[in-house]
């Protein structure tokens, strides 16, 4: 499997600058997954691997072979789009065979080839249907189907389950998940959901305007976000963000603000000089808190106002309120409270994320 | 009881105007036609007075020699041309299916022809097949080759007439071809990329196949319309030299203005009639037949 590399591409339509250049490394046999809110330049950076958008500038390199100018088909490629895009007037296993006939390859071959990946996925009985006559989930899986077929080195998804329904697309995650364990392939995934980006991807590239944010592993991603947008993006419920106001009491750093004060923690203090008096952004996950016990006086701590409760099984959603904002909190279930009253909440000081106010940068 | 049955009818009375309309404005000329060809009637006598013959203008036409030649030059024009023109605006649709500059201008110079009245194509395509101040034969004189009899010599005349036709009605397939290309799904022809399809291939596996349905009703309503075609010929050759460009209709009109022989004009109009029947009935069929199948396709769908 190639080692893929782009090198400062970048993509402009007209003077519209989409993608300023960008340098990406992906490792061969892994599984990178692209993620990101809509318009952030991850279906372009995969349609430029795959062939079908023009490199403004820059080059992508598989090794040591610049393929910037090839054709897709020269490029060892396979493609599973968002919306399928089989060929409505063949049937199923013409769909999956067609690149193969296209490469005059023997008919046994292609049938024995054909039947495998059809077996793999399930999909044998349907081989002589044409794909109107299938559900979203089966095209679905003919569509990955025909990928497989291919045998190719690198395989492309473009948002390959987000036209399914919730059930299904969660069900297709973990095949795919699967494959990802069973195939040695280099697997670039294009997606706009953070849950489909942090259960599939080795590696995960957070992209937003055109920019890469961050990449790493989804732990990385989760527990070192570089940025503010990175940590509100990775995570579900979304990261809670307070204003604040740092302040140093008896060697101790305060962050305060409206309706709180919580004391940070130790390492922070050194690694910001002289930080009193400086705006910053406060980053809580909605899972970092927990209702207070006594022996958490004088620790981080929070009066909390809860609004409402969301029970959702074993977890617990409340909306609550924090002088005028609006803090989300995540709880056990079987956790007592009193909606409509206010409540104490402990947040552990090391799981409190400082970003820059201006640059939002985490500091 | 009365007010139910009220209600009930409200809808036939609102429909029975148009409905009144449709007989007069459309199945009475046709009545009117059908029993006109059962007559031998000259155009001096009121139709009442006309003699009824059955059948017999119906079995004089089918062993008239120039009607079958009319049948015959009508069957070969309407085929040739269609064919050409399937062939020609399928072809430009494909070329100018893409994002090049001036496109749309070029798009819009393309249908132009089929704007103009047909009379107006006419004159223009007899002056410029004139044969010696016709831009076209001026052209190959200066060139230094031999003039063409364009309309006056009997195996070029169809061909003459032929090239107009084409000339005004490729842009008619050409747009509704384009129109078909253009709604094509974008991600397979996409995909069809990646298998590593090449430009040709791209044509042939996906993009015609895809386009099937439109085309086949686009040449159906060309050939039906190439059937009837009239003022263009009228005006270039008035069906000469001999019968060689001769096409049914304008034996028809023939028939009825220079022969005044209106019932055999009216006969030989109901056999173009059914041939269009045909024709239309094959249309109707196929759109019937594809629908029956999209039908039946959801609902394998639906079942999952």
């Amino acid at each position: 499997m190639p080692r893929i590399r782009f090198d400062s591409v970048a993509k402009s339509y007209g003077s519209t600058q989409v993608l300023p250049p960008f340098d990406l490394d992906l490792d061969d046999g892994e599984f990178t997954v692209l993620v990101g809110p809509s318009g952030c330049g991850k279906s372009t950076t995969l349609r430029m691997l795959a062939g079908l958008e023009v490199l403004s500038s820059g080059e992508i390199w598989f090794d040591d072979r610049p393929i910037s100018k090839l054709e897709p088909k020269d490029r060892d490629i396979a493609m599973v789009f968002q919306d399928y895009a089989l060929y409505p007037h063949m049937n199923i296993a013409k769909n999956m065979s067609f690149a193969l006939r296209l490469q005059r390859v023997p008919k046994a071959t292609i049938d024995e080839k054909v039947s495998r990946v059809a077996t793999m996925l399930g999909i044998e009985h349907l081989l002589l249907r044409k794909p109107g006559e299938l559900s979203g989930g089966q095209r679905q899986r003919v569509a990955m189907g025909r990928a497989l077929v291919r045998d190719s080195s690198t395989f492309l998804f473009d948002e390959p389950l987000s036209n399914l329904d919730a059930k299904l697309r969660s069900k297709m995650r973990t095949e795919l998940a699967e494959m990802r364990n069973t195939l040695d392939k280099n697997m670039v995934y294009v997606t706009h959901d953070q849950v489909e980006a942090m259960t599939l991807g080795d590696r995960i590239v957070v992209m937003a305007h055109g920019l890469i944010q961050q990449q790493g592993t989804a732990e990385e991603l989760f527990k070192q976000p570089v940025n503010r947008f990175v940590a509100g993006f990775i995570g579900s419920p979304t990261m809670n963000f307070l204003n604040a106001e740092l302040a140093e009491h008896d060697g101790v750093l305060v962050a305060s603000g409206d309706g709180f004060r919580l004391p940070l923690a130790e390492p922070l203090r050194h690694r910001l000089d002289n930080a009193s008096g400086r705006r910053v952004i406060l980053g809580i996950r909605p899972s970092s808190f927990r209702l207070a016990t006594p022996e958490d006086a004088g620790g981080s701590e929070m009066e909390l106002f809860i609004k409402v409760a969301e029970f959702l099984g074993a977890q617990l959603v409340l909306v609550t309120r924090c002088g005028e904002q609006e803090l989300i909190v995540e709880l056990e279930s079987s956790t007592r409270f009193q909606v409509g009253s206010a409540a104490v909440f402990a947040v552990p000081s090391e799981d409190i994320m400082v970003f820059d106010e201006t640059t939002e940068l985490r500091l | 009881m009365g007010a139910i049955t009220l209600g009930r009818m409200t809808p036939y009375v609102f429909l029975a105007p148009a409905a009144a309309f449709m007989i007069v404005g459309l199945l009475y000329p046709i009545g009117y036609m059908v029993y006109a060809s059962f007559l031998d009637w000259n155009p001096s006598q009121r139709i009442g007075e006309a003699e009824w013959i059955g059948l017999r203008n119906y079995v004089n036409l089918l062993q008239d020699d120039a009607f079958r030649e009319s049948m015959f030059v009508t069957l070969k024009f309407a085929s040739i041309v269609v064919s050409l023109e399937m062939l020609l605006g399928v072809g430009l649709a494909l070329l100018l299916d893409r994002e090049i500059r001036g496109v749309a201008v070029l798009r819009t110079i393309f249908i132009l022809p089929m704007m103009i009245a047909p009379i107006v194509v006419g004159l223009m395509w007899r002056y410029m097949y004139h044969p010696t101040v016709g831009i076209f034969n001026r052209t190959l004189e200066d060139w230094g080759f031999q003039p063409i009899p364009w309309l006056s010599d009997a195996n070029w005349a169809l061909t003459s007439v032929i090239i107009a036709d084409v000339w005004q009605w490729t842009p008619f397939i050409f747009i509704l071809a384009l129109a078909a290309l253009q709604s094509l799904p974008r991600s397979a022809l996409e995909a069809a990329r990646i298998d590593g399809a090449s430009a040709w291939q791209q044509i042939i596996y996906v993009k015609l196949p895809l386009m099937m349905p439109v085309l086949i009703v686009t040449a159906l309503l060309r050939l039906i319309d190439a059937f009837k075609v009239l003022e263009v010929i009228l005006v270039m050759t008035n069906g000469g030299p001999g019968l060689s460009t001769e096409i049914l209709a304008l034996r028809v009109y023939r028939t009825a203005s220079e022969f005044r022989e209106l019932g055999v004009a009216a006969a030989m109009s109901n056999y173009l009639l059914m041939l269009l029947l045909v024709l239309t009935v094959a249309m109707f069929i196929y759109n019937k037949v594809t629908e029956a199948r999209a039908a039946r396709l959801r609902q394998m769908a639906e079942k999952g």
